[in-house]
């Protein structure tokens, strides 16, 4: 379970700052556990080496995203467990083991530290150490041909366990690779997934693209690198060349038990295309756009939302192009952008306020608690619709299957701030802007068909315009190196 | 003493440069350098020319634990693909190949290799692996060639000529039983195709492991393709390596259409030969019935 920086809680700017400066804090140094579907089960099951689904382990290479459209299938006749033998049993584990130090720069500090407050500064906390990431158990493969599973639980560091996947899929319905369907928790068909991404600090392992949330936005919903509750159709072509997909799901960001409201709905789309371009390999382009709405009212009890109770829905969407550009057998760029739009009111920090598990954020348990949009309730003067671009940079040089470099440069900008010119306290133009760059390298001692081990090298270092205690930019970094296994 | 470390100095630096001289040799022996060095190591599909070096890396990262490093079908996972459940990876070293469009005996084309790579082949380990990019493919190609000195001493052969597909009818798909009944496919592929022939158990192939008859009826595609084309290629050529010979002298063209229309017929996928055979009330073939009298 990822913890991601989200200040929607506190409207003051202060408050805004302290929290999300203790976020950042908190976020760097729990790090992250990495949700990621590399499968060594798979692997012993087929008998094919990583490398051949995996650029490295675990992102999907061409050949493995075809595998997981086919509902980890290969299509020879052989996919149904009646196939395999019966001591078979598709379970994989993975965990990492880390060394890492985090610095933040800007971090509120009593000037007594443990004595009475009598005034706060700021200073910078360095902390290093020997770390673990979370544990993930996958399970995942074909009931029969054609129906396919995959069951993930997952704990944070503490083996505080949640489900981060469960679904069941129905492939090649009719016959048709056009025809599959899956219903369950999910990821969401994102070409370049975040459940596989390559980096494991606390903001080098996700891509900040599918998370961004402007400061003091209360919309939780529309982050499309969170798993999702729903159902998808998915088609390919019988090479995988075209690919397409929508999928209905629930506002809940993944929760489960309805929490924060009934009948609110998103929907996520994508549509790509490869092409063959000779000794470069073979590129892809594509699109994708998630459309929804969610719950800006909640009915109170004592002043705290009735869990479920979420109504006055309001919308928000994110759409953007991918590509994976291949210049060569070595070198390869992937790029996703994103413009991103929220509706005012969950600009001004209406929205989720009721996440137990703490996938959306945190819970309310006594009043006050985050804005509610009762009946009656108006827009402060100024506020508008939160907008915003971002674009996630990610290179890799595959040495070999067993040595890869990996690069990746993100950015995401404000271009419309909810609380506008006309607005009693405006933000600057810039506020919870995001710069980030990471950077490092894996190397697998070995390359079989039965199990991964990575030793992995990484350097992260993020900057967040507007985001220290003060209301200055904020710059943290992260060094890690760490063994990556799964077996 | 200055004497001393010197000789030292050269001691240690003759060994650094000596360690990595044994795997080193392993990876490049003369013969692969010779080989990777002549024009011999590319390969030619249409317009797409492939290298052997730029081959070496996509089999080691996708080929190389069913196939082995060397080619051999030794790969990490060969002990566990076992007949009757899996086929055993080929060895490219024999050169031998059961997919091809040239006559029996001969080596394939390089079409026919990237074909095999391309569609893959069901009831095996070895999927499809069109995902690929053709120019990787081809590279690929030429790299499992030159696992086999065959492909440096002999030509692949010229692929056989298939006449246009003529329209089927009743007649023909009885001609096509009377043509199963007469060159004796029923001893291994059954009377109904059924892959239980009389000799079906006793089949090996020419390493002497178990094969299996195909079973035309249990809904599973033919191995080297499912169109008319392929199902004709597959028996006019053989399927070397394995007891499936090359009917190429015992059936004319015609009569090798007429085979496939009946072999359609006995498949269980839905086809027009099938409702055909249905109407005609079609009799699997009797095998003591006088020749000529199914």
């Amino acid at each position: 379970m990822r913890i991601r920086m989200k200040s929607r809680l506190w409207k003051k700017p202060y408050g805004q700052h302290l929290l999300a400066t203790a976020l950042v804090l908190c976020f760097l140094i729990l790090s992250a556990s990495q949700n990621a579907n590399a499968l060594p089960a798979f692997a012993r099951k087929y008998g094919l080496r990583c490398s051949a689904c995996h650029e490295s382990w675990p992102m999907l290479n061409y050949f493995g995203q075809k595998f997981k459209d086919n509902g980890y299938q290969l299509m020879n006749d052989r996919d149904a467990p009646i196939w395999q033998n019966p001591g078979y049993w598709p379970v994989t584990f993975r965990i990492t083991p880390i060394w890492h130090r985090v610095s933040t720069g800007k971090v509120a500090e009593d000037t007594y530290a443990g004595g009475v407050i009598t005034g706060t500064t700021q200073a910078r906390v360095s902390t290093s150490g020997f770390d673990l990431s979370g544990l993930d158990f996958h399970t995942g493969g074909t009931v029969e041909k054609n129906i396919s599973f995959y069951v993930l639980p997952s704990s944070d560091s503490t083996a505080s366990f949640h489900f981060e996947t469960v679904m069941a899929r129905l492939d090649n319905l009719g016959g048709s690779p056009w025809l599959n369907i899956k219903l369950g928790k999910f990821e969401l068909d994102n070409l370049l997934s975040e459940k596989r991404i390559l980096t494991l600090t606390g903001n080098g392992g996700i891509y900040q693209t599918y998370h961004f949330i402007p400061v003091g936005d209360g919309n939780v919903f529309g982050q499309i690198g969170d798993n999702q509750l729903g159902l998808e159709y998915m088609g390919h072509s019988a090479n995988d060349r075209t690919r397409v997909s929508a999928a209905l799901l629930s506002s809940n960001d993944g929760n489960v038990n309805l929490i924060t409201g009934s009948n609110s709905y998103t929907g996520f789309f994508t549509a790509s295309q490869a092409f063959d371009a000779g000794k470069l390999g073979v590129e892809r382009l594509g699109f994708y756009a998630m459309v929804g709405d969610a719950a800006t009212y909640y009915r109170t009890t004592g002043g705290v939302p009735i869990p479920g109770s979420g109504i006055g829905n309001k919308g928000f969407s994110r759409e953007g192009f991918v590509g994976q550009f291949y210049f060569g057998p070595h070198f390869d760029l992937q790029v996703v952008t994103q413009h991103g739009s929220d509706n005012a009111w969950f600009g001004q920090g209406y929205g989720v306020a009721i996440a137990p598990d703490g996938n959306g954020g945190a819970t309310c348990t006594a009043a006050p608690c985050p804005p509610n949009n009762v009946p009656g309730t108006t827009l402060p003067a100024g506020a508008q619709a939160p907008t915003w671009n971002g674009a996630t940079f990610e290179a890799h040089y595959v040495y070999s299957p067993q040595l890869i470099f990996i690069g990746r440069y993100e950015l995401e900008r404000m271009s419309q701030q909810a609380n506008g010119p006309g607005s009693l306290t405006p933000s600057a133009s810039n506020l919870g802007n995001i710069t980030t760059y990471t950077m490092g390298f894996r190397y697998n001692p070995f390359m079989t068909s039965r199990a991964g081990f990575a030793w992995h090298n990484e350097y992260n270092w993020l900057h967040y315009d507007g985001m220290a205690p003060d209301g200055s930019n904020l710059n943290t970094s992260e060094l890690l190196m760490g063994f990556d296994f799964d077996f | 003493m200055r004497t001393r470390l010197r000789m030292w100095a050269l001691l240690t630096g003759a060994l650094a440069l000596a360690l990595p001289i044994p795997s080193w040799a392993q990876l490049t022996t003369s013969q692969l350098q010779t080989w990777l060095n002549s024009p011999a190591a590319s390969s030619h599909v249409g317009n797409i020319t492939g290298n052997a070096k730029a081959g070496a890396a996509p089999y080691r990262r996708y080929c190389v634990g069913c196939h082995g490093p060397l080619g051999d079908g030794n790969g990490e996972n060969a002990p566990y693909m076992q007949p009757p459940m899996f086929q055993q990876p080929r060895d490219f070293q024999l050169g031998v190949f059961k997919c091809r469009s040239t006559p029996t005996g001969t080596l394939p084309t390089d079409q026919d290799l990237f074909d095999a790579i391309t569609r893959g082949f069901d009831r095996t380990n070895m999927p499809p692996w069109n995902t690929l990019s053709k120019q990787e493919r081809v590279d690929l190609v030429a790299w499992v060639k030159h696992f086999s000195p065959r492909w440096a001493n002999e030509k692949p052969g010229t692929p056989i000529v298939i006449p246009p597909e003529p329209e089927v009818t009743g007649d023909r798909i009885k001609a096509g039983r009377d043509v199963f009944a007469r060159v004796q496919c029923w001893k291994c592929h059954g009377v109904q195709g059924m892959a239980n022939g009389p000799s079906a158990a006793t089949l090996t192939d020419d390493l002497g492991r178990p094969i299996a008859p195909f079973n035309f009826t249990d809904g599973t595609r033919p191995k080297c393709g499912d169109s008319d084309q392929d199902i004709y290629r597959i028996f006019m050529t053989g399927l070397d390596g394995t007891p499936m010979p090359s009917f190429a002298d015992n059936i004319k063209p015609d009569e090798a259409w007429d085979l496939v229309f009946y072999l359609r017929a006995l498949m269980s996928q839905h086809s027009k030969e099938k409702e055909m055979a249905k109407k005609l009330d079609l009799k699997p073939v009797d095998p003591n019935a006088p020749a000529g009298q199914q």
